[in-house]
């Protein structure tokens, strides 16, 4: 296993104050216990994250991970600085950086979704998730890139401009949350917030190095995200380690009353699950089920999927460790998952259509004036010039599945893909605790790539899918390099709905013995940039 | 089992409020009729004996207390509109000239 990262770990060394780089490459819960012993202020943290921006994100070949910086990110956390030298009791993530998809509602701070149709725009409240990251002390650094309206899985979507992969630059950095994942693996912020709708935070954590955390739908408000299909979108963490993203959880987390799918009911804290995983035989006689049709199979069985070999190997190797350290692979079958992407892209584009009527020319965003023409004509004309081409392509296609004569052929039919899908998912979850698969077929594209082929673009969410259209909480972790190019992979593990914890103690302890098995974390592998 | 042509996707985008140009509506023509072709595959499994899912973690009715609460104030509400006129939403002719 020594050569599990293809090349000789070289972990991030130990962080200086001195040294604003060595700063910026702490993980937040370090950062944290720096921040509460007073080793470190929050200021000096904010200004370690916004240096590494400067020296990486902009410009010729820059990651671009970031839309807008927050103007206020000093005051914020000088501001934090002083409560706590005045001895109040703050949070556990108080005093650290964050970073925050743009698809997330801010109040001091532009929103636009990636689209061209909402630029500028600065809404009048915040998310939720947003609000609670403000009263537990964090410090909003800006606005990351996305796929517009989170339609995409490479962030080439982006109105903006594409996003670059930390590990190569003329990449892709998974989508649609690659500017959060890449201001992780870039170490430009300490922790983001993503949302998932079909793996948007996953698939980007998996090829960039990153975590990335899909709670159970309901788990995390919606309100304040600006939505694309209701009922699959989720909020969640995207951090460097397990540990991070239960912090993280725990902040973002628990019911909300103005999102009516939010779940009414109490959370266990999800850092205390990620450490609970961390403690010694953690894994024992843990049931992992690999899905023979998400490259649980043989070697050509995957590859007939989709699945990239060194994919593939890094997977069945981070299995091994599972059960050296004392777990059970067992092989289930999910039938019904084949159907997963094309009940999606209809799903998908029909709760598009609607939710992206809002977008009118009347209340907010751009207008395109028709001199004579009627409020419909001046609405065409601004959705026409506002929007780009997959979201034209998405909501064109949702209005058919819509349209009557074709409602029950297509909707109807997917919603019923959906309930085999989770049949599927409690079969398999009456034999198993978890289940596992690669988090994407394979290490990240080049850019350019698959834009102009949108099925092939599809075929990326194939491992993500089906935790949106069942509900059930999906995590990414790191599993290695693939061999053939040195490129991130990942692991995906499932749980049943509600069961988020299990996720945090699974991901960490397989973390750590990943860790340990390279001599340090993958990012530590990454190439200088800048 | 697709059926679009140049004149649906022309419907569909006029359904959509989106002005597509000739040359959108020609590539749309094509990726659609690819991805329906390839997505009709759910009818296959979708038999009529399965139940439609359309929410992975139903919570039945959600209602909160009939309580007055903060909202947003007209200035707030307006902030983002493109035009707004004494304390309203302004938009061009709703209706046609021969209206």
């Amino acid at each position: 296993m020594s050569d599990t990262t293809g090349s000789g770990a070289a972990p991030v060394g130990p962080a200086s104050p001195a040294d604003v780089s060595d700063l910026a490459a702490l993980d937040a819960s370090a950062l944290a216990a720096k921040l509460a012993a007073g080793e470190v202020s929050s200021v000096e943290a904010t200004e370690a994250a916004l240096a590494r921006i400067a020296q990486v994100d902009g410009g010729e070949g820059g990651i671009h991970a970031f839309l807008h910086l927050a103007e206020r990110a000093r005051e914020t956390a000088a501001a934090i600085d002083a409560r706590r030298a005045a001895g109040e009791q703050l949070g556990p993530l108080a005093g650290v950086p964050v970073a925050i998809k743009d698809v997330l509602c801010t109040l001091d701070m532009p929103s636009t979704a990636g689209s061209r149709i909402l630029e500028g725009w600065v809404p009048p409240y915040d998310a939720t998730v947003v609000a609670r990251l403000r009263t537990a002390g964090l410090v909003p650094l800006g606005k990351t890139n996305m796929d517009e309206f989170a339609m995409g899985s490479s962030t080439e979507h982006s109105a903006y401009g594409p996003t670059r992969n930390p590990w190569d630059t003329d990449r892709i950095p998974g989508g649609s949350g690659g500017g959060s994942a890449a201001a992780l693996a870039a170490f430009e912020a300490p922790l983001a917030l993503g949302s998932d709708t079909g793996g948007s935070i996953r698939q980007p954590a998996a090829v960039t190095g990153t975590v990335g955390m899909k709670p159970t739908y309901g788990g995390v408000s919606r309100y304040g995200a600006i939505a694309l299909a209701s009922s699959l979108d989720q909020v969640g963490p995207v951090t460097r380690t397990v540990l991070d993203a239960g912090l993280l959880h725990d902040v973002i987390g628990g019911h909300d009353p103005r999102d009516s799918t939010s779940i009414p009911e109490a959370w266990p804290s999800f850092a205390e699950a990620a450490r609970a995983g961390q403690r010694e035989g953690a894994l024992a006689g843990l049931k992992v089920g690999v899905i023979r049709e998400l490259g649980g199979g043989s070697a050509a069985e995957g590859a007939e999927q989709g699945f990239q070999a060194g994919v593939l190997q890094r997977f069945h190797e981070a299995l091994d460790l599972m059960q050296t350290a004392g777990a059970e692979i067992v092989e289930v079958s999910a039938p019904s998952f084949e159907y997963a992407i094309a009940a999606y892209y209809l799903i998908l584009p029909a709760e598009a259509s609607s939710n992206l009527a809002k977008f009118d020319s009347v209340r907010f965003g751009m207008r395109v004036d028709v001199p004579g023409g009627t409020v419909e004509d001046v609405m065409a004309a601004t959705r026409e010039a506002g929007f780009g081409p997959e979201v034209k392509r998405r909501v064109i296609l949702g209005t058919y599945a819509l349209s009557a004569g074709y409602y029950d052929a297509y909707y109807g039919s997917a919603q019923k893909v959906r309930t085999l899908i989770q049949r599927d998912y409690d079969a398999a979850f009456a034999k198993v605790d978890v289940l596992a698969t690669p988090s994407a077929p394979t290490t990240a594209f080049r850019i350019g790539e698959k834009v102009d082929d949108p099925l092939a673009m599809y075929l990326n969410d194939l491992t993500t899918i089906p935790a949106n259209l069942a509900g059930v909480p999906g995590i990414s972790i790191p599993s290695g390099l693939a061999p053939e190019d040195g490129l991130p992979a990942g692991i995906q593990f499932m749980a049943p709905v509600r069961e988020d914890a299990r996720l945090y103690t699974v991901g960490a302890a397989l973390e750590q013995l990943l860790v340990d098995s390279w001599g340090g974390p993958i990012l530590g592998n990454a190439p200088t940039l800048g | 089992m697709s059926e679009i042509t140049p004149d649906v996707v022309r419907h569909l985008a006029g359904l959509a409020r989106i002005a597509l140009t000739d040359d959108e509506v020609s590539r749309l023509t094509g990726e659609l009729g690819q991805i329906v072709d390839s997505v009709a595959k759910v009818s296959e499994v979708a038999t009529p004996d399965v139940p439609a899912t359309s929410h992975p973690v139903p919570l039945g009715m959600v209602t909160r207390p009939d309580v007055p609460g903060a909202t947003l104030t007209q200035e707030q509400a307006l902030a983002g509109a493109p035009a707004a006129a004494d304390g309203r939403f302004q938009v061009s002719a709703i209706l046609g000239e021969e209206q």
